[in-house]
């Protein structure tokens, strides 16, 4: 009786283990430093968590069909560099969506090779997150870009404008993570990505077209990157060509610590969103606690950690590993 | 059973073969396009490669020998960061003060110890949890990048010691420290994958755990071992090169894995585990540096350098999978 009990606590903890885990970071931080709960903080980090959330849903898709994306980093880099060079060539109406069209046209490009050609998609969004870093810098020479005139546009209004009170990031985030959950959770295709990623071969043999799915979260991926591209650019109105340099593994870190498997066929759009708020709200909350810039990266690698063998250890029914 | 031989050559010798195209191509088009008129196959230029290449190659020997076992190591870049400030900021450390230059093996020896210890670290983690190496070492690149900034702040950290710029700089029978060390690495490593048991076992591992564990092989201890191991080489690839540069700013290190990644893969080792040598990544190393330095040559900026390693992956990774498309459908006749 007492093991089943144990098993029940287990089956709870690996299932809600995360919002546990969240809810628990809330209240230490709050009783830490009482601005920690305050709405202006609580929209900051929200706020800056937003871009990195963004390209997080995206990767969500992509991770759960049972692949990896490496490249949303310098994709990042380049729609952000395109729609500024853009916009002063051909205004914001048109560079918007030229951008998209360019970032997904990258993101096909790498479900081509992944999904139809089945290549290993580690190596091929490495050799893309090499290439495309490369495609950026030649498009813009390997200068900065800057928009010339910075009052004269409305394009600011996806990084810097607020409505009914909440900041735009912030409403693109939930909007999107609103509607990507959706599709994820309730629509046929949702169910085909989890299937292909559960058991590849499984799906295949029920019909589901294996290869179109995974083209499909690549294209939903980089729709998501394009879109954090614009609210970068939006935001800071001008871009080094490596901005989104590192936050592959970031977006990654933020998925996972949500309870994607990296085996795929598993993980929610919600969990995501937490996992994303949690990677924030932990920055944050040891900066308000006046502690270094650096501990949140060690207190991050912990709870990578520990959320991930905690859920597999309450699978599995066991803490430690059974490799001899 | 011909058409089989070329495949299996192709995969094997593709690398080397890769590395002459790559010679030939440069050599002529530097003729043409080069701005300076000193020749491309230079020897001087050559050994110059061999020595640039050495920091990514030494850690890439480390990198094929735990993808072979299966595993991956994304935290390399922060312990190569870690192991270089320990190696500068110790020399100063008012305990080491009466050493006067004996202080070098001293602080040479803490830096790999640390490299070793952190690799081992990982390496413990993954066999005691079970949870995969990616994401393991994927949480220690971000921990691993905290430690650096706890032990040296965000400013960079600079000590030149002459003696020890003096040891980096030498050149023994025309090859630099470096490069020896380089070579020396790839020899020993390719003695320990094909000559030993641990080597072999690694092998097994990587093909097919189940069947390792079922052959009575302990996984664990081997994995630990490798991580151990390419923890140590991250730490001796940062010994060999902040001893001649004597300055590490905290962010050094940054996306050093997928470099090393990259030259492994390109030396023919599966990212699945159970395939690859020490000596394809050793080709691997020297083909990125020559596409380097080559596509540097003729006037491309490094733009092009990462454009082309990006699309060379892909296309190596394809010509890879069609070859053994081949291989299969032979069998089945």
């Amino acid at each position: 009786m007492a093991t089943l009990t144990k098993q029940e606590i287990g089956t709870v903890l690996a299932k809600q283990g995360i919002l546990i885990a969240f809810a628990i970071f809330m209240i230490g931080f709050t009783l830490a430093n009482a601005k920690f709960l305050s709405a202006d903080n609580l929209f900051s980090v929200v706020r800056s968590s937003a871009i990195l959330g963004v390209m997080a849903l995206g990767v969500t898709f992509v991770v759960i069909s049972g692949n990896l994306d490496l490249s949303v980093g310098s994709m990042m880099s380049f729609s952000t560099i395109v729609v500024l060079d853009l916009h002063d060539k051909i205004g914001p109406l048109l560079a918007i969506p030229a951008m998209f069209a360019m970032t997904m046209a990258l993101g096909a490009m790498i479900g081509f090779l992944v999904g139809y050609l089945k290549l290993n998609s580690l190596i091929v969004t490495l050799g893309m997150l090499s290439a495309i870093h490369g495609l950026t810098l030649t498009y813009s020479g390997g200068k900065n870009m800057d928009i010339a005139n910075k009052d004269g546009t409305w394009f600011g209004i996806f990084g810097q404008g607020s409505a009914l009170g909440i900041p735009v990031p912030i409403l693109i985030f939930i909007a999107l993570a609103a509607l990507l959950g959706l599709v994820l959770a309730k629509t046929p295709f949702g169910r085909k990505v989890y299937a292909v990623g559960g058991n590849g071969t499984a799906a295949t043999f029920s019909g589901i077209h294996r290869a179109r799915t995974v083209f499909a979260c690549y294209v939903i991926s980089a729709t998501c990157v394009a879109t954090a591209g614009l609210i970068q650019a939006s935001r800071s109105m001008g871009s080094q060509n490596t901005v989104g340099q590192g936050m592959e593994l970031e977006v990654l870190a933020a998925v996972i610590l949500g309870g994607a498997s990296l085996m795929g066929g598993a993980g929610t759009i919600f969990k995501t969103v937490i996992g994303v708020l949690i990677l924030g709200f932990i920055q944050n909350g040891l900066l308000l606690m006046g502690l270094q810039f650096y501990v949140q990266f060690i207190v991050t690698w912990l709870i990578i950690i520990l959320a991930v063998w905690l859920d597999i250890a309450a699978k599995r029914g066991r803490l430690w590993s059974p490799i001899a | 059973m011909k058409t089989g031989a070329l495949s299996e050559a192709l995969k094997k010798g593709g690398i080397w073969g890769f590395i002459v195209l790559e010679l030939i191509f440069f050599s002529v088009a530097g003729q043409f396009l080069s701005i300076s008129d000193k020749a491309f196959m230079d020897g001087g230029n050559m050994l110059l490669l061999l020595k640039q290449s050495a920091p990514i190659g030494i850690i890439a020997m480390g990198m094929t020998i735990v993808m072979i076992n299966g595993n991956i190591d994304l935290s390399v870049g922060a312990t190569y960061a870690i192991a270089a400030i320990i190696l500068l900021d110790s020399m100063t450390w008012p305990i080491f003060a009466g050493l006067g230059d004996w202080v070098i093996p001293v602080s040479c020896l803490l830096a790999l110890s640390v490299g070793t210890a952190l690799g081992a670290l990982n390496g413990l983690i993954v066999w005691k949890t079970g949870v995969d190496a990616f994401i393991v070492t994927l949480g220690s690149m971000l921990g691993f990048r905290g430690l650096v900034f706890m032990v040296n702040g965000e400013n960079p950290t600079s000590n030149l010691n002459w003696t020890l710029v003096d040891l980096a700089e030498a050149e023994v029978l025309g090859l630099a420290t470096a490069t020896w060390f380089l070579l020396g690495v790839t020899l020993v490593l390719w003695f320990v994958m094909t000559r030993t048991v641990h080597g072999r076992n690694a092998y097994a591992i990587g093909d097919n755990r189940e069947a390792a564990v079922n052959a009575g092989i302990r996984v664990g201890p081997h994995m630990l071992i490798n991580f151990a191991i390419i923890g140590f080489l991250a730490a001796l690839s940062a010994v060999v090169f902040y001893s001649e540069s004597g300055s590490v700013n905290p962010n050094d290190g940054q996306l050093f894995e997928l470099w090393v990644i990259t030259a492994v893969v390109l030396g023919g080792t599966k990212i699945t585990g159970g395939a690859g040598s020490v000596i394809g990544t050793f080709g691997g190393v020297v083909a990125i540096q020559l596409l380097r330095k080559g596509l540097g040559h003729i006037g491309a900026d490094t733009s092009t350098v990462n454009l082309v390693i990006g699309l060379i992956l892909i296309a190596v990774l394809f010509i890879d999978r069609q070859l053994n498309v081949k291989g299969k459908q032979e069998l089945r006749i």
